[in-house]
């Protein structure tokens, strides 16, 4: 059992290894054309709702705690505060795609979602003014790059909480305790990873300095 | 009263805490340690958005970049239990850390050498 425990943990932290490379693809670009059109990141940047941003890390913070609770209790073979845990985890990831969804219909509000439709006169420069045609251009890289980013984000929660769920209905049929709780100490890797890629794209989207 | 041996059931004893360890093979963290990695996430998510408001010129985005290590850091060690996993797990985190770095690295010196050596940017 405990060798079936190890192999499964290393085969999370393989899967791990390979997302975090699979956003690194991404994370790459946004590197680079970062400094490329720093301006018109800066622009678009500032556009996003700071204090919606900063809330939000917070409760993933808050749902990784749950969570961590959550396999704790399941390794003592606490079933009900297990189900407890499990479903504050599924609230709180909740609240955080609500904010999400809060957040992109602001977006499509102000024709900021790349495409036919997209419209940077919404942006500001450093200075309050209006952007020029070349920075106005490439503001729209930066928002193809917030919603790939962010969207994959939500993507791996909106796929994170049936699981979570899932575990959740398993615990609450007794089916984990101290010898066997493998399934939720996974789940559990899995949201935690998905807490480190917020934990980056928070500050690389969000707090992009005028200066510099 | 049957005859009672000590020894006998010293092993028994043992042999029963063996055979719990044997069936428990995490690693029970004390909650106080997740309550401490949590609030020290939070500060770090303060400090964050904090220094953002401050000018730092350069420093900005190393700064927050620091943070954000950090804090990664105390998830994967604290939360995701890497501090008590085997060493096989680490390397699994450090190669695609590593090659996360090459990727960066390799990609961004190929702009930077562009500017150098005026071949032109393919990007504008």
């Amino acid at each position: 059992m405990a060798g079936q425990h190890e192999a499964s943990a290393f085969g999370m932290w393989v899967f791990i290894a390979q997302e975090i490379l699979f956003f690194g693809g991404m994370l790459t670009a946004y590197a680079i054309y970062r400094n490329l059109f720093y301006d018109a990141f800066a622009a678009g940047s500032h556009h996003l709702d700071v204090t919606l941003g900063t809330v939000n890390t917070a409760v993933l913070i808050c749902s990784s705690l749950t969570m961590a609770l959550g396999v704790h209790a399941a390794a003592l073979g606490k079933r009900k505060a297990t189900v407890l845990f499990l479903l504050l985890t599924i609230a709180l990831g909740s609240v955080f795609l609500g904010i999400k969804a809060v957040e992109y219909k602001d977006k499509f509000e102000h024709h900021l979602v790349p495409g036919a439709h997209y419209s940077a006169e919404s942006l500001r420069g450093a200075h309050g003014e209006e952007l020029p045609g070349d920075t106005a251009r490439h503001s729209e890289i930066f928002f193809a790059l917030y919603f790939s980013l962010t969207g994959l984000h939500a993507l791996h929660m909106i796929i994170g909480i049936p699981i979570v769920a899932y575990m959740a209905g398993q615990a609450w049929r007794g089916r984990f305790g101290p010898a066997y709780y493998t399934p939720v100490e996974m789940t559990g890797l899995y949201w935690h990873f998905v807490d480190i890629v917020w934990i980056f794209l928070f500050p690389l989207l969000y707090l992009i300095p005028h200066h510099a | 009263m049957p005859e009672h041996d000590p020894d006998t059931n010293a092993i028994d004893k043992g042999q029963g805490r063996e055979h719990r360890v044997e069936e428990f093979h995490g690693h029970v963290v004390p909650i106080g340690v997740y309550v401490a990695v949590f609030l020290a996430l939070l500060v770090g998510t303060g400090l964050t958005t904090g220094a953002s408001y401050v000018d730092l010129g350069i420093w900005n985005t190393p700064v927050a970049m620091l943070i954000a290590v950090t804090k990664a850091s105390l998830v994967v060690f604290f939360f995701m239990h890497l501090k008590y996993s085997p060493k096989l797990f680490w390397l699994a985190l450090g190669a695609a850390v590593f090659f996360l770095v090459l990727l960066l690295t390799g990609t961004g010196s190929d702009y930077v050498a562009r500017v150098f050596l005026n071949l032109g940017n393919p990007g504008t």
